[in-house]
This record gives C-alpha cells, sequence and structure tokens, in this order.
C-alpha cells in the first residue's frame, strides 16, 4: 500500500490539535518524527524478519476511527465491572480515554502517583520528557511509530523509592464500540528498592465471560476495533515489579501490544503474559538487563477458531550477572495459529549471564498450527544459557496415568489439557487475579469431567 | 480374586509373554521375578490395561469378570490399583485434585454418594501422616519435583486412599535407597488384609526381605518357569537367574 495515499496519515492534522501534550515542543517532535516514519514504513509487512508468521493486512484493510473522547453512550458498566478487581486499585481507559468515573484510586498512598497519561502530560511534563519513548523509539517497527504519533491518552504510574505496594494497580482498557481505534502510551516507573504489582487488562463488551461469548444486542454483527498500546516501564535499582497483562480482546478485535522494559542494576522483573482474546492479536515484550538484572517472561496464549496470537519476546543481556527465565506455553485448537518468537541476546560484556526459555505447545486439532522460534545470539563466552521447544499432543503416559487412577478418558484429555495451561495460572499470587484468568482459561476449552470446586 | 490362564502378549508383532499362568486368591502375595526383558513390566501394563499390548491368546479372569474386556480406568475402579515403577509428573493437576477424582469415581462406581469434604481432608492426612508425608505434597502439583522416593510414597498414599482389591506393584523397590524402601513396605504391609492380594514384580530380592509373599514366581522369556516357596527368592539371589534359563533350555 502507498503510505501517501494512507487515509490515517491525511487525516492526522485535524485528528492533532485533539491529542494530549499539544502545549509540548518535544512530545510534538517526538510524534512527527514517529509520523514522518510511519508515513514511509506504514504497518509491519510480513517481509520483516520480526513480522514473518504475521500480516497485518486485515488491520491495514480496515479503518478504525480513533477515539477523541469519551463515549457518550451509556456503557454496560456490569460487564466493565466484571473485569474490574476488588481487591486493587483501578484505572479504567474506556476505548483509549481515561475514565475518571470508572477509575477507583481511593486509598492510593501518597508516595504512588497513578494518573492518566494527558492528565501526567499537563501537570509534570518535564518528568514525563525523561521517559516517554525512552524504552522504545518509532524505529522500532510500525506499530510504534503509529502508537506515538497516535496516542491518545494512557496511563502514568509512579512508584517512589522503598515504597512496597500491598495491594495491585489494574490498568483496565475497555472497548465500547465497534471500529475504534485505541491507542495508548503508558509508563510504568518503579523508583528504587520500591516494589509493586501491575495489572493490564484488555477486554471488550462482548469478551468472552464466564463460559461464553456474551452478544451486544442491537450494535450489528461486528465488534471489531484495534487496541494499539504501548507500555514502557523502568524498573529501578533494586527495586521489583511483577507485571500482568491479561489480553481478552473481543473475538474479532485486532490487538498490537508492546511492553519495553529498561531494568537497572539488580531490578526485578516478573511478567505473565496471557494472550486469549482476538481475532489477530500480537504483543512485543523486550527488556533489557544490566547487572545482576533478573527477569522472569510467563506466557500462556490459548487459540480456538481461526485466532492468529503472537507473542515476541526479547531479553537483552547488557551486563554481567544477569538472570533470565522464559516459559511460554501455548494450546491451540480448531484452525487457530500460534506464534512464538523469543530472542535472547547476551552482550560481550554480560558475562555469567544464566538464561534459560522455553515454548510448549499443544495443538488439539490436525488443523491448528504453532510456529515457534526460539534465538539465543551470545557474544559473551562465560554463560549458562539454553532453549528447548515442544510442539505436540499430550502425553499418552499421563492419559493412562490418570485412567490408572479411575478417570475416564475423555476426562483425563480435558483434565490435562486444562493442567498444561493452568501451571501458568497458579504462578498468579494475587487472588482475584487468579480467579479471573482462571476462569478465562476454563470458558475457552473443553471442561466435561473437571469438577471446579475442588480446583 | 485373579485367574490367568495361558496369556499369550504381543508388542509390535513381537511375542513377549508366552503363556502365563498364574493364580492369585483374596489375602495372598505374589512375587513376580526376573530378569530384564523377560515380560515382567508387560505383565503388570497389560493387567492394567495400557495401550499398546496386543493379547493375542488366554484369559485374566478378576472377580469373576473379563479383565481384559474393559478400560483401564474400569478396572481401577473395579479395585486393581497399579503403582507404577515411574509414576507420571503432572503439572498443573493438584494431588489433592487427583485424589478426589480418583475416590469419587470409585465411589460413584460402586453407587455410593461423593465423599464429604471435610471427611475426605480428615481421611488424607491421615493416611499422609502415616507415610510420614509433609502435607504440603498434596497441594502440589502430581508428582512434580518429587524425588523418586517421594513419587513411589505419593503411589502407596494413592493406594491407601482407594482401598484397592488387587495391588500390582511394578518395580517399585527401584531407585529407593534403604529408609524410602522401608516407609513403602510399611506403608504395602499395613494395607495387607484377608480380601487384598498384591502382585509384586521386581528385579531384585531385596523388596522381600520387608514385604514377605506368600509365593515367588520366576518369569523368563515370557513364560513362568518355576513357582515356589519364598525361600525361592533366596536361591535365586544366590545363583541368578542362569540356572534356570538353562534348565528351561535344556527341557
Amino acid at each position: 500500500m502507498s503510505a501517501a495515499v494512507h487515509p490515517y496519515i491525511s487525516e492526522y492534522s485535524e485528528l492533532a490539535s485533539l491529542l494530549p501534550g499539544q502545549s509540548l515542543p518535544w512530545l510534538q517532535q517526538l510524534r512527527l518524527d514517529a509520523l514522518d516514519a510511519f508515513s514511509v514504513k506504514g504497518f509491519p509487512s510480513p517481509r520483516e524478519e520480526e513480522w514473518r508468521y504475521t500480516s497485518v493486512s486485515a488491520i491495514e484493510k480496515k479503518r478504525f476511527a480513533p477515539a477523541v473522547a469519551l463515549p457518550r453512550h451509556a456503557i454496560d458498566t456490569g460487564s466493565l465491572k466484571s473485569w474490574q478487581l476488588n481487591d486493587a486499585w483501578s484505572i479504567v481507559l474506556l476505548d483509549g480515554r481515561f475514565s475518571a468515573e470508572l477509575s477507583v484510586l481511593d486509598g492510593l498512598p501518597d508516595t504512588v502517583s497513578v494518573m492518566s497519561m494527558a492528565d501526567a502530560l499537563a501537570k509534570q511534563p518535564e518528568k514525563l520528557q525523561n521517559y516517554l519513548g525512552k524504552a522504545v523509539s518509532h524505529a522500532e517497527h510500525g506499530f510504534i511509530a503509529f502508537n506515538t504519533a497516535w496516542f491518545s491518552d494512557g496511563v502514568w504510574i509512579e512508584v517512589s523509592a522503598k515504597q512496597v505496594l500491598d495491594k495491585p494497580i489494574q490498568i483496565l482498557h475497555f472497548a465500547t464500540q465497534a471500529e475504534t481505534l485505541a491507542t495508548t502510551r503508558t509508563v510504568i516507573v518503579v523508583e528504587a528498592q520500591a516494589e509493586a504489582n501491575v495489572i493490564e487488562t484488555f477486554a471488550g463488551l462482548d469478551s468472552v465471560r464466564e463460559g461464553g461469548a456474551v452478544s451486544l444486542s442491537g450494535t450489528g454483527a461486528s465488534n471489531a476495533y484495534l487496541s494499539a498500546a504501548v507500555t514502557e516501564v523502568f524498573v529501578a535499582a533494586n527495586a521489583g515489579l511483577t507485571l500482568y497483562k491479561v489480553q481478552c480482546e473481543s473475538d474479532k478485535a485486532f490487538h498490537f501490544g508492546g511492553t519495553y522494559i529498561k531494568q537497572a542494576k539488580d531490578a526485578r522483573l516478573t511478567h505473565h503474559n496471557f494472550a486469549f482474546g482476538g481475532l489477530l492479536a500480537r504483543t512485543d515484550i523486550h527488556t533489557d538487563l544490566d547487572q545482576g538484572s533478573e527477569c522472569e517472561l510467563n506466557g500462556l496464549y490459548l487459540g480456538g477458531k481461526r485466532q492468529h496470537i503472537d507473542n515476541h519476546t526479547r531479553i537483552n543481556h547488557l551486563k554481567p550477572n544477569a538472570t533470565s527465565r522464559e516459559l511460554y506455553k501455548g494450546v491451540l485448537d480448531d484452525r487457530a495459529r500460534g506464534v512464538f518468537q523469543g530472542r535472547v541476546i547476551v552482550a560481550e560484556d554480560a558475562q555469567k549471564t544464566d538464561s534459560q526459555m522455553n515454548n510448549r505447545n499443544l495443538l488439539l486439532s490436525a488443523d491448528a498450527e504453532a510456529d515457534t522460534k526460539p534465538q539465543l545470539e551470545i557474544y559473551a563466552d562465560d554463560v549458562k544459557c539454553g532453549h528447548g521447544v515442544t510442539v505436540g499432543q499430550l502425553d499418552e503416559k499421563s492419559v493412562f496415568y490418570m485412567q490408572s487412577r479411575c478417570v475416564d478418558e475423555d476426562t483425563a484429555r480435558n483434565m490435562l489439557t486444562f493442567a498444561f495451561a493452568n501451571e501458568m495460572v497458579d504462578k498468579i499470587k494475587i487472588k482475584g487475579l487468579h480467579d479471573l484468568v482462571l476462569a478465562q482459561v476454563l470458558a475457552r476449552f473443553p471442561q466435561s469431567g473437571i469438577n471446579q470446586d475442588w480446583l | 480374586m485373579l485367574s490367568i490362564k495361558d496369556l499369550t502378549v504381543n508388542v509390535n508383532d513381537k511375542q513377549i509373554l508366552k503363556g502365563i499362568n498364574l493364580e492369585v486368591k483374596a489375602g495372598e502375595i505374589h512375587a513376580i521375578m526376573g530378569p530384564n526383558g523377560s515380560g515382567k513390566s508387560t505383565l503388570s501394563h497389560v493387567l492394567s490395561g495400557k495401550a499398546g499390548y496386543d493379547v493375542t491368546g488366554g484369559t485374566a479372569t478378576y472377580q469373576g469378570k473379563d479383565l481384559l474386556a474393559m478400560a483401564p480406568e474400569i478396572r481401577a475402579r473395579e479395585g486393581v490399583f497399579l503403582a507404577f515403577q515411574y509414576p507420571v509428573e503432572i503439572p498443573g493437576v493438584s494431588n489433592v485434585y487427583l485424589l478426589k477424582a480418583a475416590l469419587n469415581a470409585v465411589r460413584k462406581h460402586n453407587g455410593l454418594d461423593e465423599v464429604d469434604a471435610m471427611d475426605f481432608l480428615t481421611l488424607v492426612k491421615s493416611k499422609v501422616k502415616a507415610l510420614e508425608m509433609d502435607e504440603k505434597f498434596l497441594y502440589r502439583a502430581v508428582n512434580e519435583g518429587f524425588s523418586g522416593g517421594e513419587k513411589k510414597r505419593n503411589e502407596i498414599l494413592q493406594m491407601a486412599i482407594l482401598e484397592p482389591k488387587l495391588c500390582i506393584l511394578d518395580e517399585t523397590d527401584s531407585g529407593l535407597d534403604i529408609d524410602a524402601l522401608k516407609i513403602v513396605a510399611d506403608g504395602v504391609n499395613s494395607l495387607r488384609s484377608a480380601d487384598r492380594s498384591f502382585i509384586m514384580v521386581t528385579h531384585y530380592q531385596r523388596l522381600l526381605d520387608y514385604i514377605k509373599p506368600d509365593f515367588v514366581h520366576v518369569l523368563a522369556h515370557g513364560q513362568i518357569i518355576k513357582s515356589g516357596e519364598p525361600e525361592l527368592a533366596l536361591e535365586l539371589e544366590e545363583k541368578g537367574y542362569g540356572w534356570l534359563e538353562d534348565a528351561q533350555v535344556g527341557a
């Protein structure tokens, strides 16, 4: 497609005045550079190595309307609240715009700052200038350029040094309208020796919930929309962050999500990525490790029907003595396709790196497909690195073991499929979130014979 | 309890069991010994219903019913329990879930109601204690990260809770140090009763020091070539299997 005629670009000048941060020259420049990059390159093409298995032509062909304000129609808050965790502070973005009314931030300590990106840019632009665009640049690929130029809002979170947060902070991205574009930029800063849990949740009005999709009456057939959410994360020295991403977009939605992390010396990061929803969903997770940093990347992707779910991770070991652990699991049914590409890059300086990467896929149908590509690039000579990949069916030894313990074969298979996924769910340490994700897993796979009360 | 007659079994068109005859009465303990490759594990797998074994002839009758016609889970619910040589790790399923699912499947099979949650926990905890296991094992994934001894103890725990009638112990002593072996043997001995039978498949005599069998059978080249009193095991320990195999070839 010729970039010059891309309607997003021709309509940009009209939209620009409605985007936050108009009075900030540095941000204006950032957006303009990104716009230029997007004008030249457009959305990523399958010719790019990082996009070989995922074509975004379906996104290019459609025209999503940028949400310029909060939706004016009444929205189904019951549906929204089913995604909102009780024992957490939550900040709600409707179609990519902050809703003060639906957010719950009471009792947040003074040492923690949580606000919309628009507010943050208005109130503390100098601070934002230090972070925005610093963990990822528009040169990364077309979606980052697009997001940088178009972002309409997002979230700013800053946890002050030594503050240990007892409750998690949830960012709930909720899509209420078909054909809309929700483009958000979020920045999370965890200062030295602080600890926090942050949950990013993506859902739509008609996302699968508790045992089947509920179609929204009166809105017509289509619930296609595009979420393009980029998060930049800075974990300072000896700080710890556990970041959850729960992606349960509507069946026909498109999702691009990128999380770009910079870990300082001895910083600890755990990321849990649950990719369940959307027709076409892509998530990029990159982290840069400093000396002695630790990172753990966990992922679970579940695909059915014709879903295409792509997860790309990159771990950059830049300095010595850092540790990384990665486990991604996928369960694919029907004609679904799962893509995993995990790169671990160990720089020349990163001696004593300790890295393990694993990707395991379970195919439930002959038409399902898993494309997996683990990559290790090692430039240091004293490291301990490994990776492993499996694509296959259920282990027949396990099926027989369960049968020999009185469980019938169908139940054993359902149970083992569930268990394969549940290993990742069990890693969630927040009860409310654990239960929400568990319900999602159960809603997406055969559960006959599984007694949920016993789990 | 169990009557095996002229049982022949092929694996990939190769005959592994060449006519097995065995009578196990209620309350008896039978040890089946033999060198590697004699067909010991095949016998325990065929009795418990594992796929990949082709029964080409003979019968196995369990409590008057055709055992070989039953699906593996039906055999288990009817009271046949296989303690695995290599118990399988199942990440994502807790030990306590599997125990509950198994026990309730047996109860349903026998026309009983689901076990009460509190009664179940009391039962499980008492068995865990008897086997000197840590209660934490209940909430861990089935066998995941368990040591060899812990896995075998877990098998005995399942046995203690399901109260089967015919227990088949497949090389239960393999990979156990002497302390673990004693605990497992104590567990098995505590389950001995007049209406429960055991078939112990083992390569070594060692296990029989701790669990005293009523009969010892020697399996070689797919046939039981000698049966006798427990003293036979000691003779095997001393002389190895060679003299019996030679005698078989000569005959």
